[in-house]
């Protein structure tokens, strides 16, 4: 897919965006301390000296935030550097207790790596992860709690987390959106981030500039912060681009700055101008020797991966003969693979996805929930598929029983049973419903005969009528033909 | 390397300390006195030495992941200057 070109009547332009996204890691306790990282506690509860900044107090890492970190670093197709420092980085907060951030700078845990995309073309593309390090994160202040004090939670204060940067490789909004998308994805497949968005465990800075087509080099770029959701930074990076185009084409000049969302306008304004821009002072953190990684720790780490959303996909187009698209969707989310692969155990896999794409979705869809609070399991999903081959229903009953599973979370044989639901394949059965049908409609019986063959549909709509949707289609569709000849 | 007016009024506002005008020019004169004494360390020859982080040539210990520590906000809040329902209450601060 060619990138987004913003046309005015005498240019061309490209849109090139890079993005950085924190992700909150996975652990019991801090990055740095003891204290429990789980969320909703009372205020402050979940602190402990160190987090508060008290003088004296030494942090000493989680091996699990570093765990993370590598795994991480594998699903990005990275290096991971067994040499890496930690850094302070100097500025005043209220939320920021130490006065610093303790973070990565010159020699972070992950390197260089690559994430492919899928692109609604069908067409495939590679964004360049420039490297991923990993920091604690900074407390909570809540401004609306009196007219002109602010709160602050220091609960999140000392959690890790990991922040990815990828190079600027995107050239439309779309593609930043898939990019997050697969990166939560990833994540959510390791366990190393739960990658909410809305509930801020995953956060995306993103940053946009435009070049005229054909042009070397990157133009002035402007920081988004905190765009808290992948429908809002594919709005952010579409409305800055052409903000940006508006502002050249008018003589203007784009100023370096840092700029909010605003997911009601949708529209980009001014947060903070380079002048004011940050100070970090980075210099390496006195209180933390540099992190030295050996290969069995790596290899540890490696023995934990599991296969990874691509691997996946491809395993399940190659072996199981899904489509590129069936076999994406299912793959998107590690809960509902897993629950297909439970599913289409010792099945048809095809059929299974089908019925997984189509009633099944359609219906936590309508009920809003997700998989894991599915009515119907995997295991009663296929053992309806099991009926449908089995030829004990047909698909059109196999609607009806699938509504009934929802409903009561029954098994489908049971159902089927109790329902006499059973497909009639006695072949005397639905000879008597189709001479019976025969009987009762002579004139087109006559007008079949006298060639107007297309009314066979209608003979077969009759017969199924005739007998609740229980005969088999095969058996009367045979029986019609030779019964009218 | 001297430090002028403008960079002792800068490193005064990123560390958030109040130097008063009549102050700033004995500042800078101490800030030059001390870069002056640290530069003696420019006649070091240090072609091809990587920048030495720590003295202790050790590797970092990681912890294993328990919590240890926590449910003390009464500790935690203990000088803080205002407080309320287990929150630090600061002056408003929205950037």
């Amino acid at each position: 897919m060619s990138g987004m070109i913003i046309e005015t009547a005498n240019n061309k332009w490209e849109v090139i965006c890079g993005l950085e996204i924190h992700c909150q890691i996975i652990s019991k306790s801090k990055m740095f301390s003891g204290a429990s990282t789980e969320f909703g506690a009372d205020a402050n509860e979940h602190v402990s000296f160190v987090d508060a900044g008290m003088p004296g107090m030494l942090p000493t890492l989680n091996k699990m935030c570093v765990r993370q970190a590598v795994k991480t670093g594998m699903g990005l197709n990275a290096a991971i550097n067994k040499y890496s420092e930690f850094s302070r980085k100097n500025y005043f907060y209220a939320d920021l207790p130490q006065g610093y951030q303790i973070t990565q700078f010159k020699y972070p845990i992950v390197g260089e790596g690559k994430v492919t995309i899928d692109l609604v073309d069908g067409s495939s593309k590679d964004i360049g992860i420039e490297r991923m390090h990993i920091e604690q994160d900074a407390g909570k202040s809540i401004h609306d709690m009196a007219p002109d004090k602010s709160f602050i939670d220091l609960n999140r204060a000392g959690v890790g987390l990991m922040e990815i940067v990828t190079k600027p490789d995107f050239r439309a909004p779309e593609e930043a959106g898939e990019f997050l998308r697969k990166l939560r994805s990833i994540v959510r497949y390791l366990g190393t981030c739960d990658g909410n968005m809305d509930e801020g465990s995953m956060r995306c800075d993103v940053n946009v500039s435009v070049r005229k087509v054909g042009e070397d080099g990157y133009r002035t770029r402007c920081e988004m912060k905190n765009v808290n959701s992948v429908k809002f930074v594919v709005q952010a990076i579409e409305n800055e681009a052409k903000r940006h185009v508006e502002v050249y084409e008018s003589g203007g000049q784009i100023a370096q700055e840092t700029r909010q969302f605003d997911p009601v306008s949708g529209q980009t304004k001014v947060m903070r101008k380079k002048e004011f821009a940050h100070d970090y002072r980075y210099f390496p953190e006195p209180d933390l020797p540099p992190l030295i990684l050996d290969d069995a720790f790596i290899e540890e780490v490696k023995k934990e991966m599991v296969e990874l959303p691509d691997a996946k996909k491809t395993r399940f187009v190659n072996e199981l003969g899904l489509t590129k698209y069936d076999a994406s969707v299912l793959c998107e989310n590690k809960e509902i693979a897993d629950f297909f692969e439970a599913a289409s155990q010792g099945r048809d896999a095809k059929k299974v996805a089908n019925w997984m794409m189509g009633d099944f979705f359609a219906m936590l869809n309508e009920k809003k929930i997700g998989i894991e609070e599915s009515p119907v399991s995997a295991e009663n999903l296929g053992k309806l598929v099991d009926l449908i081959s089995q030829n004990v229903i047909s698909g059109k009953i196999a609607k009806d029983v699938f509504v009934l599973m929802v409903e009561s979370g029954e098994n489908p044989e049971k159902i089927v049973e109790e329902k006499g639901l059973k497909q009639v394949t006695d072949s005397g059965a639905i000879e008597a419903i189709v001479e019976k049908v025969i009987a009762a409609n002579p004139a087109n019986v006559e007008a079949y005969r006298g060639g107007k063959t297309g009314l066979m549909g209608w003979f077969v709509g009759q017969v199924m009528k005739e007998s609740q949707g229980k005969a088999n289609p095969g058996v009367v569709n045979s029986l019609l033909k030779e019964k009218l000849g | 390397m001297a430090v002028d007016t403008e960079t002792v009024r800068r490193i005064a506002f990123l560390s958030r300390l109040k130097v008063e005008d009549d102050k700033i020019a004995a500042t800078e004169a101490e800030f030059n006195k001390i870069l002056n004494w640290v530069e003696q360390l420019n006649e070091v020859n240090t072609d091809d030495v990587e920048p030495l982080v720590s003295v202790n040539e050790t590797s970092l210990t990681l912890r294993e992941d328990e919590v240890t520590d926590g449910n003390k906000s009464a500790a935690i809040l203990a000088n803080a200057p205002q407080k309320e329902y287990g929150y630090f209450v600061v002056p408003k601060v929205v950037e």
